[in-house]
């Protein structure tokens, strides 16, 4: 082995336990600071991992793109959707009074909240696109009460991480980190244009997460879980999205 | 360096275009503007049948659902393109290489200089021997517009269809023309990235394709003289 392979064997080892130990700082940190989806195992744990540690650095704190009022889908598009259920026709019969969203978790005051006691909380109502994964899009304005209002009236512990939401769709959960849901633009939405949100739309109740794909603002939402972990709930994953590939985080 | 990045690109390129290519049979209608759904009218279509049945392909059967993994492979392949990317520019500007192999020589700086590498393809003459270790004005010209221009493009299109990152950087999306806008010019940009590999695959193989592979998997542009 002459000078110059030796010099350059050298050079390779320690740029390669340089490269090491910087892998293991940034995964500590990355640990400490929650950039760390529940995702984040498998072949593509890496890319989700990058995904949601550079996205929540760069944009923790900025708001979803609002347009103007001439700028609403003149035939927005509903996607599909599985039929209601019985239970879920009866409420509809009763004009959603009966509709009644539960918050329990690490809060202080658990407890059922009906359609009137959200619309009684602070309301907000914003213009933003609904963007799915697909690639469609619609533009449609959103009524409803900030989830952070919600949030602070049932009084969340200090160590909460995590809001899990469930919908009437038995299949259908997910959850967003605390950034997302005290975010002022996640909303509970209950109206959408000039009226009542229409079932197809998530009626009566669906959470906007506009700064997340579409399949983050899950429809007919019935409950609500503030937690420090997802790894107790379901599947430990955050969502069922991510058994059939589909990332928890959807900010891309 | 330029060896080993040129075939990492290589590989993410082609991990992007499969995950690409299947992410757009969910939705293979093109719009221009903010919005754009079955509900509206498309700039154009493909033509090949969905993996969702809310979309009106005409074709009587929906294909199965692939997106998950799709968009989970082309967003890490954009990592590794994006880091690759990032090492190829330092190690090109670092070394002179763009300065002194990329960018056009005095002598190639001229329509002339241009004309005549055309003219020298068009009548199939074979390369000369400075062309076996340099790069023609029509090559550089070729590799720095793939480098500077089509290769950011096709990045800042594909952030631009991140709603958080636009949430961040609404200027990205909204200089394109809007989200569909940027989606759509993502699909021509990749269309224009597609038709500079082929001319490039088609130019390896008309100079000589094992030879090529060669010099560009070992970097000898020649035979190394064999041993008694």
């Amino acid at each position: 082995m002459n000078n110059i392979s030796r010099r350059k064997l050298f050079t390779a080892g320690l740029a390669a336990t340089a490269g090491l130990g910087g892998l293991a700082v940034a995964a500590r940190l990355a640990r400490r600071y929650g950039l760390i989806p529940p995702d984040n195992g498998g072949v593509y744990g890496p890319g989700e991992t990058l995904n949601y540690a550079a996205q929540r650095l760069l944009t923790s704190h900025s708001q979803a793109r609002e347009f103007s009022r001439g700028m609403i889908s003149k035939a927005p598009f509903a996607n599909a959707v599985a039929p209601p259920d019985d239970r879920f026709k009866r409420l509809q019969a009763g004009g959603f009074s009966g509709w009644r969203l539960s918050v329990d978790g690490m809060v202080a005051r658990p407890g059922l909240l009906s359609l009137s006691d959200l619309k009684s909380l602070p309301i907000r109502s914003q213009i933003t696109e609904v963007v799915c994964e697909e690639g469609w899009s619609y533009i449609a304005e959103w009524i409803g009460t900030p989830l952070a209002d919600v949030l602070n009236q049932v009084g969340v512990l200090p160590q909460a991480r995590y809001v899990a939401y469930y919908s009437a769709d038995r299949n259908w959960w997910d959850s967003i980190d605390m950034s997302d849901a005290l975010h002022p633009q996640t909303l509970l939405t209950w109206a959408m244009n000039d009226g009542d949100l229409p079932v197809g739309f998530g009626g009566p109740l669906r959470l906007r997460v506009p700064r997340q794909l579409g399949y983050k603002s899950v429809k007919y939402i019935t409950g609500l879980t503030v937690t420090d972990s997802l790894k107790n709930l379901g599947n430990g994953l955050g969502s069922p999205g991510p058994e059939f590939g589909y990332s928890w985080y959807a900010g891309i | 360096m330029v060896r080993l990045t040129h075939w990492l690109t290589v590989i993410a390129f082609f991990a992007l275009l499969v995950s690409g290519v299947e992410i757009a049979i969910s939705h293979p209608r093109f719009y221009w503007g903010e919005v754009g759904n079955v509900m509206t009218t498309p700039l154009f279509t493909l033509h090949i049948p969905s993996s969702r049945d809310t979309v009106p392909t005409g074709y009587g059967f929906v294909m199965p659902d692939q997106n998950g993994w799709s968009r989970a492979l082309h967003f890490q392949s954009a990592w590794a393109l994006l880091l690759t990317g990032l090492v190829y520019g330092i190690y090109i500007l670092g070394t002179g290489h763009l300065r002194k192999d990329l960018f056009p020589a005095p002598a190639q700086r001229t329509w002339r200089a241009f004309w005549q590498v055309i003219a020298k393809y068009l009548r199939r003459a074979p390369p000369d021997e400075a062309e076996a270790h340099s790069y023609n004005a029509v090559q550089r010209a070729a590799y720095l517009a793939v480098i500077f221009i089509l290769f950011p493009l096709v990045i800042w299109t594909g952030l631009a269809l991140s709603p958080a990152f636009d949430a961040a950087v609404p200027v990205a999306v909204n200089a394109l023309g809007g989200r569909q806008s940027a989606r759509t010019l993502h699909f021509l940009v990749t269309g224009s990235l597609i038709l500079f590999l082929l001319a490039h695959v088609t130019m390896v193989s008309l100079a000589g394709f094992k030879s090529r592979m060669r010099a560009m998997i070992t970097g000898r542009a020649t035979l190394p003289p064999e041993r008694p």
